[in-house]
């Protein structure tokens, strides 16, 4: 039977990412996950080489694999070249793909991310487009977003774009071929399968929690029980 | 003998960046927030330095935003990838120049990973024969198009209009820059400078007539971080890590932030208006904030193009405090129109954060 220490292992990111810690603590001076969040990096090296999978397993279902932003700034700084936010990347996969992701708060916002990004990616051939930067949902954005979202067919004219349209330049519509492309390597590289998996594993922790799809979304990309912050 | 190493640190920091003949891979935040940045940098490089930029109509997002989401695993991104050099390929170029710093690092990565691990490109190879039919090589160069402009920049200074200099006092505009984290904290050979010493952006900056200035927080990640953006929930983690960085930056009284990264220039210049909104607390001159440039625009004002074509408009932050700086001339009332001159409204005003 395969552990979940060997499901690590044989990850390119796990790969790539973990040689040997010495527990200088750099990444986590440097983590700007580790400044907002009760999180530690260092923690999260030192547990995956335990090789412990009943430890792994209570970490693949914890919030604290969901706080790095995978900035990578630990990359840079270990003096031993491990870099704790690729060996989050695997964590991240292997929580995915056991749908374990489901049992924290943070890691239930995959579902939220499969399904704006999925979408973005697969009909439109764009991670993002103005279309869909709805100032409702980003109030940040503030008041000359605002303005550009409801004037974005003049504004984007002015400043030479080619919005919505055929051929090259910025904000063109992807092409049926290229987007029949993209379609076809998610198909055969596994990406659409990936993504199911973070649709069916949602789904079913939905009906546990008894919200329709629609209010488990909202509650994935909206709610923050206030429990993350640990300074 | 420490000159010397010095010398020898910093030549390590170097990198080659073709001279011509760009395949150009677009950017989904640049082209949403700055599209006139996109159209800057195009024209800059083809009718001000001559150069050939191919803009392929057929290039994609390379999904790396939903990879460092999470959500689109290392074989699809890495197919996506070499579909974007077998079309480079086919067009007949060698030269890569993305102008995202998410999508650089990608490719940075992949072809790094590829040289690590032969058998992920073979698997990459028939992934995309299967899916496309298409084959690809290598790029020959790997450049950011900020390592373009960078190239040129002494190119750009004898042609220019408008130093980055005030014109009432004669002094050097004083500039803090943001880099952008997978520009070089990932493989720092690869960028200009390397993480320690980033020196693309404050090349151009010295080679237009600024200064520029080593704030303290100077390499701290803008606060994006992929998810903890994305998900309205985790906001706070992204505005909390660009409220460290202003606060850093603020007491250098900075006439303005020049940003490497789409992502990052969109997040400085918003997240001023949402502090503002916030904490009543404004980071520039008077209640206005501190105006972010990208380099794109930066090196476009310099070379006279008009602001609002270059869609200095769609930035929250007003400019036109570093425009009467650096004496460029601007017609106020054109800012909200459209292409016709028709009036479009003005946007609504902040209630701290004070606009033009």
């Amino acid at each position: 039977m395969t552990t979940l220490s060997d499901s690590l292992k044989a990850d390119i990111h796990f790969i790539e990412s973990m040689n040997s810690c010495m527990n200088c603590g750099v990444c986590t001076a440097i983590c700007p996950s580790a400044e907002f969040y009760n999180y530690d990096p260092r923690i999260i090296v030192d547990t995956v080489q335990r090789n412990d999978d009943e430890v792994l397993e209570t970490l693949l279902k914890s919030d604290t694999i969901w706080y790095c932003g995978e900035c990578m700034s630990c990359k840079t700084r270990c003096p031993r070249c491990n870099t704790p936010g690729g060996i989050i990347m695997a964590l991240r996969k292997l929580s995915q793909e056991k749908g374990w992701f489901t049992e924290s708060e943070k890691g239930r916002q995959q579902f939220a991310l499969k399904r704006v990004l999925g979408n973005n990616i697969l009909a439109y051939g764009y991670c993002v487009t103005p279309d869909i930067v709805k100032p409702e949902m980003h109030p940040e954005q503030g008041p000359i977003w605002e303005w550009i979202y409801h004037h974005r067919d003049e504004v984007y004219e002015k400043v030479h774009s080619n919005y919505h349209r055929s051929g090259a330049g910025a904000l063109r519509q992807v092409d049926d071929e290229s987007l029949n492309e993209l379609r076809q390597i998610f198909e055969v590289t596994g990406g659409n399968e990936f993504m199911a998996k973070i649709e069916t594993y949602s789904i079913q922790k939905a009906e546990e929690m008894g919200m329709d799809s629609e209010s488990y979304f909202l509650h994935t990309y909206m709610d923050n029980n206030g429990q993350h912050g640990g300074k | 003998m420490k000159l010397e190493g010095k010398q020898q640190i910093w030549n390590d920091y170097q990198k080659e960046i073709a001279n011509d003949q760009y395949y150009y891979a677009r950017s989904c935040i640049r082209q949403t927030f700055f599209p006139g940045s996109e159209w800057a940098y195009l024209d800059i490089l083809g009718n001000k330095l001559g150069k050939t930029v191919f803009d392929d109509p057929k290039h994609t997002t390379c999904t790396g935003i939903g990879y460092h989401s999470d959500v689109v695993p290392v074989e699809t991104i890495m197919t996506v990838v070499a579909r974007h050099f077998a079309l480079m390929t086919e067009a007949g170029f060698e030269n890569m120049t993305p102008s995202c710093i998410t999508s650089f690092g990608i490719y940075t990565e992949i072809l790094h990973t590829w040289e690590q691990h032969p058998e992920m490109e073979e698997k990459t190879r028939e992934f995309l024969w299967k899916a496309t039919g298409r084959e690809f090589r290598k790029p020959r160069n790997l450049a950011h198009t900020s390592d373009v402009i960078y190239k040129f920049r002494n190119e750009i200074a004898a042609q220019k209009k408008y130093s980055l200099k005030d014109i009432h006092t004669g002094r050097p505009l004083q500039v803090v820059d943001h880099i952008g984290c997978h520009y070089a904290k990932m493989f720092p050979a690869k960028g200009i400078g390397g993480a320690e010493f980033p020196a693309v952006l404050s090349g151009m900056v010295t080679a237009w007539g600024g200064e520029s200035i080593d704030y303290p927080e100077r390499r701290h990640c803008c606060g994006f971080g992929f998810r903890n953006y994305l998900v309205l929930a985790n906001r706070g983690f992204s505005v909390a890590n660009s409220k460290k960085k202003f606060e850093s930056m603020q007491p250098y009284e900075p006439d303005f932030i020049i940003t490497n990264c789409p992502g990052c220039a969109m997040f400085l210049d918003k997240w001023q208006y949402t502090i503002s909104e916030m904490e009543g607390i404004t980071y520039g001159h008077n209640g206005y904030g501190i105006p972010v440039l990208t380099y794109e625009e930066m090196a476009a004002l310099v070379l006279g193009y008009d602001p609002w074509e270059i869609g200095l408009q769609m930035h929250q932050v007003s400019v036109e405090p570093l425009l009467d700086k650096m004496g460029i001339p601007y017609v106020p009332e054109a800012k909200y129109k459209n292409a016709k001159g028709e009036d479009m409204g003005h946007p609504a005003y902040p209630t701290y954060l004070k606009v033009y």
